[in-house]
């Protein structure tokens, strides 16, 4: 197997209107490195959730995106609130995101199901009062 | 899906432009570009869940994570309906992006109603 990539990136939990910022640096990276547009299109989506996930649910983070050439992981760090029912969290529809957020076109509950959609591997791993880690996996 | 039948429906943003009265606030340079079909939402998150190349985005909100959203699924331009004005920033974005962005007196209905009598279509299809 060739070379990995390892890429850090801090997420800035107070401005809303840079979310994405992250997930636009990766996808250019991963169309540099020559990834199929289809596969980079699948991790930018659902890596943009999660970026919008960590601003307007937990105050930012950290993400971590490991680059291999068939396989790809993006592990998305928070120290927020956590999640108190993860299959609820999961359920199309579900949101606890306020008038503010919904307004700007976020806050519909699709989120992590859209993650789920279009990752080949999603896992959750959080805790009330300390944070969440969504890791996620795509087959290159 | 049906990838037979896409030909049929593709219009230039030059013609959406015609059809919709709008302006072009960035991308003018590039309105020989093609879509395929259409999708009209102020729900980025739906917009998000369907995946299609060439589709036109005509929404409501003017905020920069529309733009954002357009990036990540390769939209290439997205209509503001009901005279929205967006930011500078907004429209600054999209040119870096290489989004063509055009604005729109009609409203959400009207707007998509005028593409789609004229063949500009939806693509249902889900991932
Ligand atoms: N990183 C996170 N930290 C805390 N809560 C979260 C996080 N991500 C998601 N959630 C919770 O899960 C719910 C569903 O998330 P999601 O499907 O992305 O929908 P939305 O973001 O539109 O509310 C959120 O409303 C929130 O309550
Ligand atoms: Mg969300």
């Amino acid at each position: 197997m060739a070379e990995l990539m390892k890429l850090h990136y801090e997420v800035n939990g107070d401005d809303f209107t840079r979310a994405g910022e992250t997930s636009s640096k990766v996808k250019k990276t991963l169309n540099q490195l020559g990834f199929n547009p289809e596969v980079v299109r699948k991790v930018a989506i659902a890596m943009y959730e999660g970026e919008i996930n960590m601003v307007i649910h937990a105050d930012g983070g950290e993400i971590d995106v490991a680059i291999a050439p068939e396989k790809i992981t993006v592990v998305m760090k928070d120290v927020g609130p956590g999640i108190p029912d993860l299959d609820m969290a999961m359920t199309e529809g579900f949101s606890t995101a306020d008038h503010s957020v919904r307004e700007l076109g976020f806050g519909a509950g699709m989120g992590l199901p859209n993650m789920k959609k279009y990752s080949d591997g999603l896992n959750i791993e959080t805790e009330l009062g300390k944070g969440t880690t969504v890791t996620l996996e795509f087959n290159a | 899906m049906s990838v037979g039948d896409r030909t049929e429906k593709i219009m230039k943003l030059s013609k959406i432009k015609e059809i919709l009265d709008a302006e072009v606030l960035t991308g003018a340079d590039m309105l020989e570009t093609d879509v395929d079909s259409a999708f009209g939402s102020d729900l980025m998150s739906d917009v998000l869940a369907f995946v299609n190349d060439r589709v036109l985005l005509l929404t409501g909100l003017v905020n920069p994570q529309v733009v954002r959203t357009a990036e990540m699924m390769d939209i290439s331009a997205i209509v503001f309906v009901r005279g929205k004005q967006p930011d500078e920033n907004v429209i600054a974005l999209a040119e870096a992006k290489g989004i063509a962005i055009l604005t729109t007196a009609h409203t959400m209905y009207v707007a998509c109603g005028r593409l789609y009598n004229e063949g500009l279509t939806g693509d249902e299809k889900e991932v």
